[in-house]
């Protein structure tokens, strides 16, 4: 065992990604001599190289969209897109082109690339830089969608995202690049669509992904010295996810709860309560409650914000709501 | 017109005939399937929205003229002649396009995306400007993989309007790939004057880029076809360029678009820019005997029957195989 932290896990996977397939490339803004403005290709440049390490200029929609044309071509190219806020840039590349290439040529090849891209607050970056907003590419048939929540998934998936013939959308939380865990020395590729139990638990289901993974586990202890065992289960992958991992653990605690740290409203827990309100009905002895950002932009101001990300004490008052 | 070869002696001017005579056949392709197009749209056949690209057909044989099988091109909603120019199969063009299982993307994109990867064509485009990036990564690819070959973004006047033309012109340009700029002007954006809508000309804009940029009469065949051919010469050597193309859009925006935004003298005029007849006439010029353009004729129309026979004994696409096949392979739940 060795201690990893998510942001070397990112860098790792990256590298050894490209170690074993020269149709790797990654390109983005500051990729290169800057090693990526969270520092997540670090020592790549220098490694592979300008021409599978490059810098582009600001320009998200075409770093997106020449990375279809680059899947479409024999590479296989891991973009970044500094902040997820910024993927609005994007969205032609993404939705239009890369989601739908494979389906409307009739399976004619895909496209195999990768965004990577970091989501999340608490850093006080404001209404234009905290943003979740994984369920708009999640709603998209035709892409992959990850959120890895610590760093040994943050290594698996990445790998296994570069891996994948098909877009994925890599999701990692910025507030989680500086985590630390034990981790083996060979990290292996986690699959996708597959999600881990990390703490059993026979009283409720607490579904999340994600940085509110930590805080699920958080509330979870808690609530295990007032004698209620919370099963907590970390996604890893949104699209498509582990629908059968969750029916088992709902079907073994009858009580469900579905946590992120994205807008409520329309987001990825209402997808996942609806599916379990309907194949899981005859399970639920009460209501599923969801817990995640309420219906406003992130606010800056570190009072603010702190009240608008979910935190343990929300998750115990929803467990408190279903187990009543 | 000025044709370029009259006077010339006989065993010169031999091998330039056969050579417009061959890109007179591929517009004629272009141009008659279209014209088949557009009856079958008319009589309900052809499902969807289609756009044809009459008037412009030199662009396409022109520039193709000047590909490979490996070159790589990115089209746009009105990329029929795109297509055929690049070398897909007729017949799995035509069953795309009456939406049958099998054709050459199984019935799921049909006109505004249709592709066929294995002549190097990345698909049709329904968004405008889209192609541009997918281009651009295509020639990244053949850079970095050393291959020789070149990638093509079509593009129209219209789309000048797109920041993606930006900013690709700044990348290719930065980046040396070997990627061709082609702008099908047509002087229309839809249904208004693109002059309405564009405060730039593309040379200047090319430019600002430090792109090379060319404009030819876009419905000269050989000129078209001479200026791609150098171009691309030196696209191969690590210049990226722009040729812009000034072209007539005959028909509407898209099909049954009855033009009333339109003087209708302007729409009778571009007959004399008909590329098909101008070609035509510089290869009577060249001492092409008009027994061979019917032949030609001939040859062509036969083709596009075969093509609209087999497009027609089509099967429907199968529902559970497309939703199947959304994925190259499927992991837990999507939806």
């Amino acid at each position: 065992m060795a201690e990893l932290r998510y942001l070397r896990a990112v860098n790792q996977a990256l590298n050894d990604a490209m170690a074993a397939d020269p149709a790797v490339i990654l390109f983005g803004e500051d990729v290169g001599e800057a090693g990526g403005s969270f520092g997540a290709t670090r020592g790549l440049r220098d490694r592979y190289g300008p021409s599978r390490v490059r810098d582009t200029p600001i320009s998200e929609a075409t770093i997106a969209g020449a990375a279809v044309g680059a899947a479409l071509s024999g590479l296989k190219p891991v973009v970044e897109i500094m902040f997820m806020d910024f993927t609005t840039l994007v969205m032609d590349a993404m939705v239009n082109q890369a989601a739908k290439a494979r389906f409307m040529f009739g399976g004619q090849g895909s496209v195999p690339m990768v965004l990577r891209t970091p989501h999340g607050g608490g850093l006080g970056a404001g209404p234009q830089h905290s943003q979740c907003l994984e369920a708009w590419f999640a709603h998209v048939p035709g892409l992959k969608v990850v959120c890895p929540a610590d760093p040994v998934s943050a290594y698996g998936l990445l790998r296994a995202a570069i891996d994948d013939p098909d877009p994925v959308i890599v999701v990692e939380n910025k507030a989680l690049y500086a985590m630390r865990m034990d981790a083996p020395e060979r990290l292996d590729i986690i699959p996708i669509g597959k999600a881990a139990t990390i703490r059993a638990g026979r009283d409720v289901t607490i579904v999340t992904y994600g940085a509110t993974v930590k805080t699920a586990l958080d509330a979870a202890e808690r609530l295990a010295t007032d004698g209620v065992e919370a099963e907590v289960i970390d996604l890893r992958s949104l699209q498509p996810w582990d629908e059968a991992a969750v029916l088992a653990s709902l079907s073994k605690t009858h009580r469900f709860v579905v946590v992120h740290e994205a807008v409520e409203a329309f987001g990825i827990g209402g997808e996942i309560a609806a599916r379990m309100a309907d194949i899981g009905f005859d399970e639920l002895d009460g209501p599923i409650v969801r817990v995640g950002a309420p219906f406003m932009p992130v606010p800056f101001s570190r009072a603010l914000e702190s009240a608008y990300q979910p935190t343990a004490d929300r998750v115990i008052a929803a467990v408190r709501r279903t187990l009543d | 017109m000025k044709t370029r070869s009259s006077g010339q002696p006989r065993a010169q001017r031999a091998p330039e005939a056969a050579r417009l005579l061959q890109l007179y056949s591929q517009m004629l392709l272009i141009r008659r399937s279209e014209e088949r197009l557009s009856t079958m749209f008319a009589d309900g056949e052809v499902p969807g929205f289609i756009h044809l690209s009459i008037g412009q057909e030199a662009v396409s044989a022109g520039v193709m003229s000047a590909l490979n099988a490996e070159d790589t091109i990115a089209s746009t909603h009105r990329g029929h002649g795109h297509a055929i120019a690049k070398g897909l199969p007729l017949e799995g063009f035509f069953l795309e396009l009456l939406a049958r299982d099998e054709g050459l993307c199984r019935g799921r994109g049909g006109s505004m995306h249709v592709a066929d990867m294995s002549v190097g064509m990345l698909g049709a485009n329904g968004i405008v400007g889209a192609g541009l990036p997918i281009a651009l990564g295509s020639a990244m690819a053949h850079q970095l993989l050393g291959r020789k070959a070149v990638a093509v973004a079509f593009f129209g006047d219209g789309a000048l309007g797109e920041g993606v033309v930006h900013e690709c012109f700044n990348l290719a340009s930065l980046w040396k790939l070997p990627l061709l700029f082609v702008c099908e002007n047509n002087g229309w954006s839809e249904f208004l004057p693109s002059s309405k809508q564009i405060a730039f000309k593309l040379g200047e804009l090319a430019a600002a880029f430090q792109l090379p940029h060319v404009a030819v009469d876009g419905n000269d065949v050989a000129a078209v076809a001479d200026a791609a051919e150098k171009m691309v010469r030196g696209i191969r050597a690590g210049e990226p360029a722009v040729l812009e193309c000034v072209t007539t859009r005959v028909r509407g925006h898209f099909e049954g678009d009855a033009q009333k935004y339109r003087n209708p003298d302007e729409v009778a005029k571009l007959a004399e820019r008909d590329p098909l007849r101008l070609t035509a006439m510089q290869l009577q010029n060249m001492g092409v005997a008009e027994a061979e353009l019917a032949s030609t004729a001939e040859s062509v129309e036969q083709r596009v029957e075969a093509a609209v026979a087999a497009a027609r004994r089509g099967r429907d696409p199968d529902f559970e195989a497309a939703r199947a096949d959304v994925y190259s392979r499927v992991e837990g739940n999507h939806g």
